[in-house]
Protein backbone atom coordinates (compact mmCIF):
# COMPACT_ATOMS: atom_id res chain seq x y z
CA UNK A 1 0.00 0.00 0.00
CA UNK A 2 2.82 2.21 -0.40
CA UNK A 3 0.64 3.79 -3.15
CA UNK A 4 -1.37 5.95 -0.94
CA UNK A 5 1.96 8.00 0.09
CA UNK A 6 1.37 10.74 -2.55
CA UNK A 7 -1.85 11.48 -1.06
CA UNK A 8 0.16 12.39 2.61
CA UNK A 9 2.06 14.41 0.48
CA UNK A 10 -1.06 16.55 -0.79
CA UNK A 11 -2.01 17.02 2.36
CA UNK A 12 1.09 18.76 3.42
CA UNK A 13 0.99 21.06 0.59
CA UNK A 14 -2.49 21.78 0.73
CA UNK A 15 -2.27 22.90 4.28
CA UNK A 16 1.47 25.16 2.84
CA UNK A 17 -1.08 26.57 0.13
CA UNK A 18 -3.90 27.37 2.54
CA UNK A 19 -6.09 25.57 0.53
CA UNK A 20 -7.58 23.28 3.49
CA UNK A 21 -8.63 19.29 3.06
CA UNK A 22 -10.65 17.93 6.03
CA UNK A 23 -8.95 15.03 7.89
CA UNK A 24 -12.52 13.52 7.23
CA UNK A 25 -11.46 14.20 3.50
CA UNK A 26 -8.01 13.45 3.72
CA UNK A 27 -9.44 9.75 5.49
CA UNK A 28 -12.11 9.02 2.99
CA UNK A 29 -9.76 9.49 -0.30
CA UNK A 30 -7.14 7.40 0.93
CA UNK A 31 -9.55 4.89 1.79
CA UNK A 32 -11.09 5.26 -1.70
CA UNK A 33 -7.44 4.94 -3.09
CA UNK A 34 -7.01 1.66 -1.32
CA UNK A 35 -10.24 0.48 -2.48
CA UNK A 36 -9.37 0.52 -6.01
CA UNK A 37 -5.76 0.09 -5.85
CA UNK A 38 -7.07 -3.36 -4.66
CA UNK A 39 -9.50 -3.63 -7.11
CA UNK A 40 -7.27 -3.31 -10.02
CA UNK A 41 -4.54 -5.89 -8.11
CA UNK A 42 -7.34 -8.04 -8.24
CA UNK A 43 -7.63 -7.48 -11.92
CA UNK A 44 -4.27 -8.35 -12.71
CA UNK A 45 -4.19 -11.23 -10.17
CA UNK A 46 -7.21 -12.78 -12.20
CA UNK A 47 -5.26 -11.77 -15.82
CA UNK A 48 -2.13 -13.67 -14.28
CA UNK A 49 -3.56 -16.93 -12.99
CA UNK A 50 -5.26 -16.82 -16.97
CA UNK A 51 -1.61 -16.70 -18.29
CA UNK A 52 -0.12 -19.16 -16.43
CA UNK A 53 -2.31 -21.98 -16.15
CA UNK A 54 -1.68 -21.77 -19.65
CA UNK A 55 1.96 -21.35 -19.63
CA UNK A 56 3.83 -24.73 -19.54
CA UNK A 57 5.13 -27.16 -16.37
CA UNK A 58 1.11 -26.99 -14.69
CA UNK A 59 1.91 -28.69 -11.07
CA UNK A 60 -0.55 -31.32 -11.59
CA UNK A 61 0.55 -33.58 -8.74
CA UNK A 62 -0.18 -30.10 -6.55
CA UNK A 63 -3.54 -29.63 -7.64
CA UNK A 64 -4.65 -33.66 -7.42
CA UNK A 65 -3.70 -32.71 -3.88
CA UNK A 66 -5.62 -29.39 -3.38
CA UNK A 67 -8.60 -31.11 -4.98
CA UNK A 68 -8.58 -33.84 -2.38
CA UNK A 69 -8.21 -31.51 0.03
CA UNK A 70 -11.35 -29.67 -0.86
CA UNK A 71 -13.06 -32.32 -1.38
CA UNK A 72 -12.34 -33.98 1.84
CA UNK A 73 -11.84 -31.22 4.23
CA UNK A 74 -15.92 -30.22 3.07
CA UNK A 75 -17.46 -33.33 1.93
CA UNK A 76 -19.19 -33.78 5.90
CA UNK A 77 -19.87 -30.76 6.34
CA UNK A 78 -22.13 -30.33 3.39
CA UNK A 79 -23.65 -33.74 3.41
CA UNK A 80 -25.30 -32.71 7.15
CA UNK A 81 -25.73 -29.03 6.15
CA UNK A 82 -27.60 -30.81 3.16
CA UNK A 83 -29.52 -33.53 4.33
CA UNK A 84 -30.57 -30.62 7.67
CA UNK A 85 -31.71 -27.88 4.86
CA UNK A 86 -33.35 -31.02 3.13
CA UNK A 87 -35.57 -31.96 6.09
CA UNK A 88 -36.10 -28.20 7.24
CA UNK A 89 -37.14 -27.35 3.84
CA UNK A 90 -39.87 -30.21 3.50
CA UNK A 91 -41.41 -29.35 7.10
CA UNK A 92 -41.70 -25.79 6.28
CA UNK A 93 -43.16 -26.08 2.83
CA UNK A 94 -45.70 -28.96 4.19
CA UNK A 95 -48.59 -26.52 5.73
CA UNK A 96 -48.49 -24.44 2.67
CA UNK A 97 -48.92 -26.96 0.03
CA UNK A 98 -51.64 -28.96 2.35
CA UNK A 99 -53.56 -25.45 2.23
CA UNK A 100 -54.07 -25.94 -1.61
CA UNK A 101 -54.57 -29.87 -1.08
CA UNK A 102 -51.03 -29.68 -2.85
CA UNK A 103 -48.93 -32.31 -0.83
CA UNK A 104 -48.00 -34.54 -3.64
CA UNK A 105 -46.43 -31.63 -5.01
CA UNK A 106 -43.91 -31.48 -1.97
CA UNK A 107 -41.05 -33.94 -3.16
CA UNK A 108 -40.81 -31.94 -6.38
CA UNK A 109 -41.55 -29.14 -5.24
CA UNK A 110 -38.47 -29.20 -2.50
CA UNK A 111 -36.26 -31.16 -4.58
CA UNK A 112 -36.44 -27.88 -7.71
CA UNK A 113 -35.40 -25.23 -4.60
CA UNK A 114 -32.71 -27.76 -3.89
CA UNK A 115 -31.07 -28.20 -7.07
CA UNK A 116 -31.48 -24.63 -8.35
CA UNK A 117 -30.53 -22.87 -5.07
CA UNK A 118 -29.99 -24.03 -2.10
CA UNK A 119 -27.33 -26.69 -3.09
CA UNK A 120 -25.13 -24.73 -5.00
CA UNK A 121 -25.44 -21.61 -2.62
CA UNK A 122 -24.97 -23.34 0.72
CA UNK A 123 -22.06 -25.15 -0.68
CA UNK A 124 -20.49 -22.54 -1.64
CA UNK A 125 -21.06 -20.34 1.40
CA UNK A 126 -19.48 -23.60 3.69
CA UNK A 127 -16.30 -23.86 1.17
CA UNK A 128 -16.13 -19.80 1.26
CA UNK A 129 -15.69 -20.49 4.92
CA UNK A 130 -13.41 -23.77 5.10
CA UNK A 131 -11.33 -23.45 1.90
CA UNK A 132 -11.32 -19.49 1.38
CA UNK A 133 -10.29 -19.02 4.95
CA UNK A 134 -7.87 -22.13 4.91
CA UNK A 135 -6.18 -20.36 1.44
CA UNK A 136 -6.15 -17.24 2.92
CA UNK A 137 -4.29 -18.10 6.50
CA UNK A 138 -1.86 -20.96 4.40
CA UNK A 139 -0.81 -18.34 1.78
CA UNK A 140 -1.03 -15.66 4.42
CA UNK A 141 1.47 -17.48 6.72
CA UNK A 142 3.55 -18.84 3.41
CA UNK A 143 4.19 -14.79 2.66
CA UNK A 144 4.97 -13.48 6.15
CA UNK A 145 7.85 -16.67 7.16
CA UNK A 146 9.42 -15.32 3.41
CA UNK A 147 8.47 -19.29 2.01
CA UNK A 148 6.67 -17.32 -1.40
CA UNK A 149 10.12 -15.09 -1.60
CA UNK A 150 11.88 -18.31 -0.92
CA UNK A 151 9.97 -19.90 -4.14
CA UNK A 152 10.93 -17.24 -6.18
CA UNK A 153 14.06 -16.87 -5.80
CA UNK A 154 14.93 -20.96 -6.32
CA UNK A 155 13.00 -20.01 -10.03
CA UNK A 156 10.26 -21.68 -9.21
CA UNK A 157 6.80 -19.47 -9.66
CA UNK A 158 5.25 -19.57 -6.47
CA UNK A 159 2.24 -18.08 -8.54
CA UNK A 160 2.03 -21.13 -10.52
CA UNK A 161 2.55 -23.58 -7.52
CA UNK A 162 -0.13 -22.07 -5.24
CA UNK A 163 -2.44 -19.85 -7.08
CA UNK A 164 -3.10 -21.71 -10.09
CA UNK A 165 -3.26 -25.20 -8.42
CA UNK A 166 -5.87 -23.85 -5.75
CA UNK A 167 -8.04 -21.44 -8.05
CA UNK A 168 -8.24 -24.45 -10.35
CA UNK A 169 -9.06 -27.04 -7.80
CA UNK A 170 -11.70 -24.89 -6.25
CA UNK A 171 -13.31 -24.40 -9.25
CA UNK A 172 -13.58 -27.90 -10.06
CA UNK A 173 -14.32 -29.32 -6.88
CA UNK A 174 -17.00 -27.18 -6.32
CA UNK A 175 -19.84 -28.46 -8.64
CA UNK A 176 -19.01 -31.93 -7.30
CA UNK A 177 -19.53 -31.12 -3.70
CA UNK A 178 -23.24 -29.42 -5.14
CA UNK A 179 -23.77 -32.90 -6.58
CA UNK A 180 -23.57 -33.98 -3.75
CA UNK A 181 -24.71 -31.63 -1.75
CA UNK A 182 -28.33 -31.94 -3.57
CA UNK A 183 -28.34 -35.55 -3.09
CA UNK A 184 -28.18 -34.96 0.67
CA UNK A 185 -30.85 -32.38 0.06
CA UNK A 186 -33.24 -34.47 -1.57
CA UNK A 187 -32.41 -37.58 0.73
CA UNK A 188 -32.93 -35.58 3.79
CA UNK A 189 -36.24 -33.90 2.40
CA UNK A 190 -37.74 -37.93 1.75
CA UNK A 191 -37.26 -38.25 5.93
CA UNK A 192 -38.91 -34.63 5.97
CA UNK A 193 -42.20 -36.31 3.91
CA UNK A 194 -42.18 -39.05 6.30
CA UNK A 195 -42.38 -37.66 9.11
CA UNK A 196 -45.90 -36.99 8.67
CA UNK A 197 -46.37 -39.17 5.99
CA UNK A 198 -45.41 -42.40 4.62
CA UNK A 199 -43.43 -42.50 0.92
CA UNK A 200 -41.36 -45.07 -0.30
CA UNK A 201 -38.18 -44.41 -1.22
CA UNK A 202 -38.67 -45.09 -5.12
CA UNK A 203 -41.96 -43.16 -5.40
CA UNK A 204 -40.59 -40.63 -3.42
CA UNK A 205 -36.89 -40.18 -6.06
CA UNK A 206 -39.05 -40.61 -8.88
CA UNK A 207 -41.53 -37.31 -8.19
CA UNK A 208 -38.00 -35.51 -6.89
CA UNK A 209 -36.51 -35.98 -10.32
CA UNK A 210 -39.67 -36.01 -12.33
CA UNK A 211 -39.91 -32.42 -11.36
CA UNK A 212 -36.44 -31.64 -11.97
CA UNK A 213 -35.41 -30.84 -15.54
CA UNK A 214 -32.61 -30.16 -17.92
CA UNK A 215 -33.06 -25.90 -17.04
CA UNK A 216 -32.89 -26.21 -13.34
CA UNK A 217 -30.16 -28.30 -13.36
CA UNK A 218 -27.19 -26.92 -15.68
CA UNK A 219 -27.44 -23.32 -14.83
CA UNK A 220 -26.75 -24.27 -11.36
CA UNK A 221 -23.77 -26.56 -12.18
CA UNK A 222 -22.30 -23.27 -14.36
CA UNK A 223 -22.66 -20.94 -11.29
CA UNK A 224 -21.35 -23.36 -9.07
CA UNK A 225 -17.76 -23.11 -11.48
CA UNK A 226 -18.19 -19.92 -10.88
CA UNK A 227 -18.69 -19.69 -6.98
CA UNK A 228 -15.43 -22.02 -6.79
CA UNK A 229 -13.16 -19.96 -8.78
CA UNK A 230 -14.70 -16.65 -6.72
CA UNK A 231 -13.97 -18.35 -3.50
CA UNK A 232 -10.22 -19.52 -4.94
CA UNK A 233 -9.17 -16.47 -6.23
CA UNK A 234 -10.71 -14.47 -3.39
CA UNK A 235 -8.43 -16.84 -0.60
CA UNK A 236 -5.54 -16.98 -2.58
CA UNK A 237 -5.42 -13.13 -3.47
CA UNK A 238 -5.76 -12.38 0.02
CA UNK A 239 -3.26 -15.24 1.44
CA UNK A 240 -0.89 -14.06 -1.35
CA UNK A 241 -0.93 -10.55 -0.59
CA UNK A 242 -0.78 -10.54 3.14
CA UNK A 243 1.30 -8.11 5.20
CA UNK A 244 3.91 -8.58 7.69
CA UNK A 245 3.71 -10.50 10.63
CA UNK A 246 1.43 -12.80 12.58
CA UNK A 247 -1.64 -10.43 12.72
CA UNK A 248 -1.98 -10.02 8.95
CA UNK A 249 -2.64 -13.87 8.73
CA UNK A 250 -5.54 -13.35 10.86
CA UNK A 251 -6.50 -10.83 8.38
CA UNK A 252 -5.91 -12.15 5.71
CA UNK A 253 -7.94 -15.76 6.45
CA UNK A 254 -10.68 -13.49 7.55
CA UNK A 255 -11.00 -10.51 4.89
CA UNK A 256 -10.85 -13.93 2.13
CA UNK A 257 -13.64 -15.15 4.42
CA UNK A 258 -16.10 -12.02 4.35
CA UNK A 259 -15.20 -10.97 0.45
CA UNK A 260 -15.56 -14.69 -0.80
CA UNK A 261 -19.02 -15.05 0.54
CA UNK A 262 -20.41 -11.40 -0.08
CA UNK A 263 -18.64 -12.25 -3.69
CA UNK A 264 -20.78 -15.74 -4.20
CA UNK A 265 -24.07 -13.93 -3.02
CA UNK A 266 -23.34 -11.06 -5.62
CA UNK A 267 -22.10 -14.11 -8.58
CA UNK A 268 -25.85 -15.95 -7.88
CA UNK A 269 -27.75 -12.37 -8.01
CA UNK A 270 -26.20 -12.06 -11.29
CA UNK A 271 -26.36 -15.56 -12.26
CA UNK A 272 -30.06 -15.94 -11.59
CA UNK A 273 -30.90 -12.84 -13.89
CA UNK A 274 -29.19 -14.56 -16.53
CA UNK A 275 -30.52 -17.57 -15.97
CA UNK A 276 -34.03 -15.72 -16.21
CA UNK A 277 -33.37 -13.68 -19.41
CA UNK A 278 -32.75 -17.26 -21.29
CA UNK A 279 -35.73 -18.94 -19.84
CA UNK B 1 40.60 3.79 6.25
CA UNK B 2 37.31 6.09 5.89
CA UNK B 3 35.18 5.94 3.09
CA UNK B 4 36.39 8.30 0.11
CA UNK B 5 39.54 6.10 -0.27
CA UNK B 6 38.02 2.55 0.10
CA UNK B 7 40.57 1.48 -2.50
CA UNK B 8 43.60 1.52 -0.84
CA UNK B 9 43.61 -2.61 0.79
CA UNK B 10 40.67 -3.78 -1.68
CA UNK B 11 40.99 -7.34 -2.86
CA UNK B 12 44.71 -7.67 -1.39
CA UNK B 13 43.88 -11.00 -0.67
CA UNK B 14 42.08 -11.82 -3.76
CA UNK B 15 44.52 -11.56 -6.53
CA UNK B 16 41.52 -11.68 -9.82
CA UNK B 17 40.31 -7.57 -9.48
CA UNK B 18 40.87 -6.91 -12.45
CA UNK B 19 38.55 -9.36 -13.69
CA UNK B 20 34.31 -8.57 -14.26
CA UNK B 21 32.87 -8.84 -11.16
CA UNK B 22 30.20 -11.32 -10.60
CA UNK B 23 27.96 -8.79 -8.84
CA UNK B 24 28.74 -5.00 -9.21
CA UNK B 25 26.34 -2.45 -7.20
CA UNK B 26 26.57 1.10 -7.78
CA UNK B 27 25.06 3.99 -5.84
CA UNK B 28 21.97 1.80 -4.56
CA UNK B 29 19.47 3.64 -2.24
CA UNK B 30 16.65 2.09 -0.79
CA UNK B 31 14.24 3.66 1.59
CA UNK B 32 10.90 2.68 3.23
CA UNK B 33 9.01 5.56 3.89
CA UNK B 34 10.93 8.41 5.42
CA UNK B 35 13.37 5.50 6.53
CA UNK B 36 16.41 6.04 4.46
CA UNK B 37 18.12 2.61 4.87
CA UNK B 38 20.45 2.19 2.28
CA UNK B 39 22.09 5.50 1.07
CA UNK B 40 24.45 5.19 -2.14
CA UNK B 41 25.83 1.84 -0.99
CA UNK B 42 28.30 0.32 -4.24
CA UNK B 43 30.13 -2.99 -4.27
CA UNK B 44 31.60 -5.77 -6.29
CA UNK B 45 32.06 -9.52 -5.27
CA UNK B 46 34.68 -11.17 -7.53
CA UNK B 47 34.84 -14.77 -8.58
CA UNK B 48 35.29 -17.21 -6.20
CA UNK B 49 35.69 -14.69 -3.45
CA UNK B 50 33.93 -14.61 0.15
CA UNK B 51 32.84 -11.45 0.64
CA UNK B 52 31.59 -11.25 4.28
CA UNK B 53 29.47 -8.40 5.01
CA UNK B 54 29.09 -6.70 8.74
CA UNK B 55 26.94 -4.33 10.50
CA UNK B 56 24.81 -4.15 13.05
CA UNK B 57 21.45 -4.81 13.33
CA UNK B 58 18.99 -2.99 11.26
CA UNK B 59 21.48 -1.81 9.16
CA UNK B 60 20.39 -2.84 5.63
CA UNK B 61 22.04 -6.12 5.19
CA UNK B 62 18.89 -8.16 4.21
CA UNK B 63 18.00 -5.38 2.35
CA UNK B 64 20.48 -5.54 0.41
CA UNK B 65 20.90 -8.83 -0.99
CA UNK B 66 17.32 -9.36 -1.79
CA UNK B 67 17.69 -6.13 -3.73
CA UNK B 68 20.36 -8.66 -5.31
CA UNK B 69 17.89 -11.09 -6.22
CA UNK B 70 14.98 -8.41 -7.14
CA UNK B 71 12.89 -9.50 -3.57
CA UNK B 72 13.16 -5.83 -3.41
CA UNK B 73 12.83 -2.86 -5.99
CA UNK B 74 15.50 -0.33 -5.14
CA UNK B 75 14.49 3.11 -5.13
CA UNK B 76 17.46 4.02 -7.55
CA UNK B 77 21.51 2.48 -8.20
CA UNK B 78 22.31 -0.54 -10.63
CA UNK B 79 22.62 -3.56 -9.85
CA UNK B 80 24.55 -6.08 -12.16
CA UNK B 81 24.53 -9.70 -11.46
CA UNK B 82 26.97 -11.95 -14.09
CA UNK B 83 27.01 -8.34 -16.13
CA UNK B 84 23.24 -8.19 -16.45
CA UNK B 85 21.16 -5.72 -15.42
CA UNK B 86 19.09 -7.06 -12.94
CA UNK B 87 15.99 -4.18 -12.62
CA UNK B 88 15.75 -4.15 -16.59
CA UNK B 89 15.43 -7.94 -17.27
CA UNK B 90 11.45 -9.38 -17.49
CA UNK B 91 10.01 -12.56 -15.64
CA UNK B 92 11.84 -15.17 -17.65
CA UNK B 93 15.15 -14.18 -17.53
CA UNK B 94 15.26 -13.16 -14.09
CA UNK B 95 14.01 -16.53 -13.34
CA UNK B 96 17.02 -17.71 -14.94
CA UNK B 97 19.26 -15.37 -13.32
CA UNK B 98 18.13 -16.26 -10.37
CA UNK B 99 18.66 -19.97 -11.37
CA UNK B 100 22.62 -19.70 -10.62
CA UNK B 101 22.19 -17.67 -7.46
CA UNK B 102 21.28 -19.34 -3.94
CA UNK B 103 19.51 -17.67 -1.28
CA UNK B 104 19.81 -18.55 2.18
CA UNK B 105 17.04 -16.69 4.19
CA UNK B 106 18.02 -15.70 7.97
CA UNK B 107 14.49 -16.94 8.53
CA UNK B 108 15.38 -20.29 7.14
CA UNK B 109 12.03 -20.18 5.01
CA UNK B 110 11.24 -23.94 4.84
CA UNK B 111 8.54 -24.99 3.07
CA UNK B 112 6.39 -26.42 6.25
CA UNK B 113 3.89 -28.22 4.47
CA UNK B 114 6.76 -30.58 3.24
CA UNK B 115 8.79 -32.91 4.25
CA UNK B 116 12.62 -32.35 4.03
CA UNK B 117 12.68 -34.55 1.19
CA UNK B 118 10.39 -32.34 -0.77
CA UNK B 119 11.99 -29.19 0.67
CA UNK B 120 15.16 -30.13 -1.24
CA UNK B 121 13.51 -31.78 -4.37
CA UNK B 122 11.26 -28.84 -4.73
CA UNK B 123 13.95 -26.52 -6.58
CA UNK B 124 16.03 -29.32 -7.78
CA UNK B 125 13.28 -31.02 -9.84
CA UNK B 126 11.76 -27.54 -11.26
CA UNK B 127 15.15 -26.48 -12.09
CA UNK B 128 16.68 -29.63 -13.82
CA UNK B 129 14.11 -31.05 -15.34
CA UNK B 130 16.12 -33.92 -17.14
CA UNK B 131 17.71 -34.79 -13.77
CA UNK B 132 16.52 -38.95 -13.38
CA UNK B 133 14.90 -39.98 -9.75
CA UNK B 134 18.35 -41.57 -9.03
CA UNK B 135 20.07 -38.64 -9.82
CA UNK B 136 17.98 -36.55 -8.01
CA UNK B 137 17.77 -39.13 -5.19
CA UNK B 138 21.75 -39.02 -4.91
CA UNK B 139 22.08 -35.01 -4.84
CA UNK B 140 19.82 -34.49 -1.90
CA UNK B 141 21.43 -37.45 0.01
CA UNK B 142 24.54 -35.53 -0.87
CA UNK B 143 23.47 -32.28 0.30
CA UNK B 144 22.33 -33.58 3.50
CA UNK B 145 25.31 -35.51 4.18
CA UNK B 146 27.07 -32.21 3.62
CA UNK B 147 25.55 -30.27 6.35
CA UNK B 148 25.40 -33.27 8.71
CA UNK B 149 21.92 -34.40 8.94
CA UNK B 150 21.32 -37.30 6.53
CA UNK B 151 18.82 -38.87 9.03
CA UNK B 152 16.10 -35.85 8.45
CA UNK B 153 15.54 -36.91 5.32
CA UNK B 154 11.47 -37.89 6.56
CA UNK B 155 11.20 -35.67 9.17
CA UNK B 156 8.52 -31.78 8.74
CA UNK B 157 10.43 -29.06 9.58
CA UNK B 158 8.09 -28.43 12.74
CA UNK B 159 10.16 -31.57 13.74
CA UNK B 160 13.82 -29.83 14.02
CA UNK B 161 15.54 -27.50 16.06
CA UNK B 162 16.01 -24.46 15.36
CA UNK B 163 19.70 -25.05 14.13
CA UNK B 164 18.65 -27.82 12.39
CA UNK B 165 16.07 -25.74 10.12
CA UNK B 166 18.82 -23.49 9.48
CA UNK B 167 21.27 -26.47 7.94
CA UNK B 168 18.29 -27.92 6.05
CA UNK B 169 18.07 -24.56 4.85
CA UNK B 170 21.90 -24.14 3.53
CA UNK B 171 21.38 -27.70 2.42
CA UNK B 172 18.21 -26.79 -0.30
CA UNK B 173 20.47 -24.13 -1.03
CA UNK B 174 23.15 -25.28 -2.12
CA UNK B 175 21.33 -28.89 -3.99
CA UNK B 176 20.98 -26.75 -6.65
CA UNK B 177 24.95 -25.72 -7.44
CA UNK B 178 24.70 -22.17 -7.51
CA UNK B 179 27.17 -19.85 -8.98
CA UNK B 180 26.75 -17.25 -6.53
CA UNK B 181 25.72 -17.41 -2.98
CA UNK B 182 24.18 -15.11 -0.93
CA UNK B 183 24.68 -16.00 3.00
CA UNK B 184 22.17 -14.32 5.35
CA UNK B 185 23.25 -14.97 8.64
CA UNK B 186 24.20 -18.59 7.90
CA UNK B 187 25.67 -19.29 11.40
CA UNK B 188 22.92 -17.01 13.78
CA UNK B 189 21.58 -19.26 16.77
CA UNK B 190 23.88 -22.25 16.58
CA UNK B 191 25.95 -23.70 18.74
CA UNK B 192 29.65 -23.10 18.27
CA UNK B 193 30.82 -26.25 16.88
CA UNK B 194 27.93 -26.20 14.40
CA UNK B 195 28.79 -22.36 13.50
CA UNK B 196 32.47 -24.10 12.74
CA UNK B 197 31.15 -26.48 10.57
CA UNK B 198 28.55 -24.38 8.79
CA UNK B 199 31.85 -22.23 8.44
CA UNK B 200 34.20 -24.93 7.22
CA UNK B 201 31.25 -25.69 4.71
CA UNK B 202 30.86 -22.82 2.93
CA UNK B 203 34.45 -22.83 2.52
CA UNK B 204 34.19 -26.22 1.09
CA UNK B 205 31.42 -24.91 -1.08
CA UNK B 206 33.84 -22.28 -2.39
CA UNK B 207 36.77 -24.68 -3.31
CA UNK B 208 34.13 -27.51 -4.81
CA UNK B 209 32.00 -25.65 -6.75
CA UNK B 210 34.14 -22.40 -7.23
CA UNK B 211 30.91 -19.87 -6.05
CA UNK B 212 31.37 -16.54 -5.07
CA UNK B 213 29.51 -15.60 -2.37
CA UNK B 214 28.01 -12.62 -0.03
CA UNK B 215 28.26 -13.76 3.68
CA UNK B 216 26.02 -11.56 6.24
CA UNK B 217 26.99 -11.86 9.55
CA UNK B 218 27.37 -11.00 13.14
CA UNK B 219 29.39 -13.81 14.36
CA UNK B 220 33.21 -12.71 14.05
CA UNK B 221 34.36 -16.45 14.12
CA UNK B 222 32.81 -16.96 11.21
CA UNK B 223 33.72 -14.00 9.44
CA UNK B 224 37.57 -15.51 10.48
CA UNK B 225 36.91 -18.38 9.19
CA UNK B 226 35.35 -17.48 6.20
CA UNK B 227 36.41 -14.25 4.94
CA UNK B 228 38.79 -13.22 1.64
CA UNK B 229 37.12 -9.67 2.17
CA UNK B 230 35.13 -7.82 4.98
CA UNK B 231 32.87 -5.20 4.57
CA UNK B 232 31.56 -3.18 7.05
CA UNK B 233 28.23 -1.43 6.75
CA UNK B 234 26.46 1.42 8.43
CA UNK B 235 24.08 4.02 8.08
CA UNK B 236 23.45 2.68 4.23
CA UNK B 237 27.04 3.22 3.48
CA UNK B 238 30.28 1.05 3.18
CA UNK B 239 32.31 2.14 6.77
CA UNK B 240 35.26 0.26 5.87
CA UNK B 241 36.27 -2.60 3.57
CA UNK B 242 39.15 -4.87 4.14
CA UNK B 243 41.06 -8.01 4.89
CA UNK B 244 40.26 -9.47 8.99
CA UNK B 245 43.76 -8.33 9.54
CA UNK B 246 42.81 -4.92 8.68
CA UNK B 247 39.49 -5.15 10.44
CA UNK B 248 41.83 -6.40 13.69
CA UNK B 249 44.40 -4.28 14.07
CA UNK B 250 41.68 -1.43 13.19
CA UNK B 251 41.77 1.82 16.02
CA UNK B 252 38.30 2.83 14.57
CA UNK B 253 35.47 2.39 17.74
CA UNK B 254 33.06 0.43 15.59
CA UNK B 255 35.20 -2.03 14.35
CA UNK B 256 36.56 -2.44 17.73
CA UNK B 257 32.86 -3.04 19.15
CA UNK B 258 32.81 -5.58 16.80
CA UNK B 259 36.19 -7.37 17.06
CA UNK B 260 36.77 -7.10 20.78
N1 LIG C 1 9.67 -4.67 3.73
C1 LIG C 1 10.02 -3.70 4.57
N2 LIG C 1 9.17 -2.68 4.83
C2 LIG C 1 9.52 -1.67 5.66
N3 LIG C 1 10.70 -1.59 6.29
C3 LIG C 1 11.60 -2.56 6.08
C4 LIG C 1 11.30 -3.67 5.23
N4 LIG C 1 12.37 -4.49 5.21
C5 LIG C 1 13.29 -3.92 6.03
N5 LIG C 1 12.83 -2.77 6.54
C6 LIG C 1 13.58 -1.87 7.43
O1 LIG C 1 14.86 -1.71 6.88
C7 LIG C 1 15.84 -1.71 7.89
C8 LIG C 1 16.93 -2.71 7.55
O2 LIG C 1 16.40 -4.00 7.62
P1 LIG C 1 17.27 -5.30 7.38
O3 LIG C 1 16.34 -6.47 7.51
O4 LIG C 1 18.02 -5.18 6.12
O5 LIG C 1 18.28 -5.28 8.61
P2 LIG C 1 19.53 -6.23 8.85
O6 LIG C 1 20.73 -5.42 8.65
O7 LIG C 1 19.38 -7.46 8.04
O8 LIG C 1 19.34 -6.55 10.37
P3 LIG C 1 19.50 -7.95 11.13
O9 LIG C 1 20.94 -8.13 11.39
O10 LIG C 1 18.73 -7.74 12.39
O11 LIG C 1 18.91 -8.99 10.27
C9 LIG C 1 15.14 -1.99 9.19
O12 LIG C 1 15.05 -0.79 9.89
C10 LIG C 1 13.78 -2.48 8.80
O13 LIG C 1 12.83 -1.96 9.70
MG1 LIG D 1 18.87 -9.38 8.33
Amino acid sequence: MKKIIPIAKVRGYATNKTIRLSDKTIEKSQLASIFFLDVGNMALFIARIFRETFSRNFEFKEFLRQCYEIGNKSLPLIAVTGAIMGVVLTIQSRPALASFGAVTMLPGMVAVSIVREIGPVITALICAGKVGSGMGAELGSMKVSEQIDAMEVSATSPFKFLVVTRVLAATLMLPILVIFADGFGIFGSWIGVNIKGDVNLVLFTSQAFGSIDFMDFIPALVKSYFFGAVIGIVGCYKGYNAGKGTESVGKAANSAVVLASLMVIIVDLIAVQITDMLA
Amino acid sequence: MKKGEPDTIVNDSVGNSSQEPMINIENLNVAFGPLQVLKGLSLKLYKEENLVVLGKSGSGKSVLIKCIVQLLKPDSGTIEVLGSNVGSLNRKELGELRKKIGFLFQSGALYDSMTVRENLEFPLVRIRRKMSKKEVDDKIKEALENVGLADALNKMPSELSGGMRKRISLARTLVVDPLIMLYDEPTTGLDPVTSDEISELINLVQKKYKTSSIIITHDIECARNTANRILMLHDGEVHTEGTIENFEKSNDSLIKSFFK
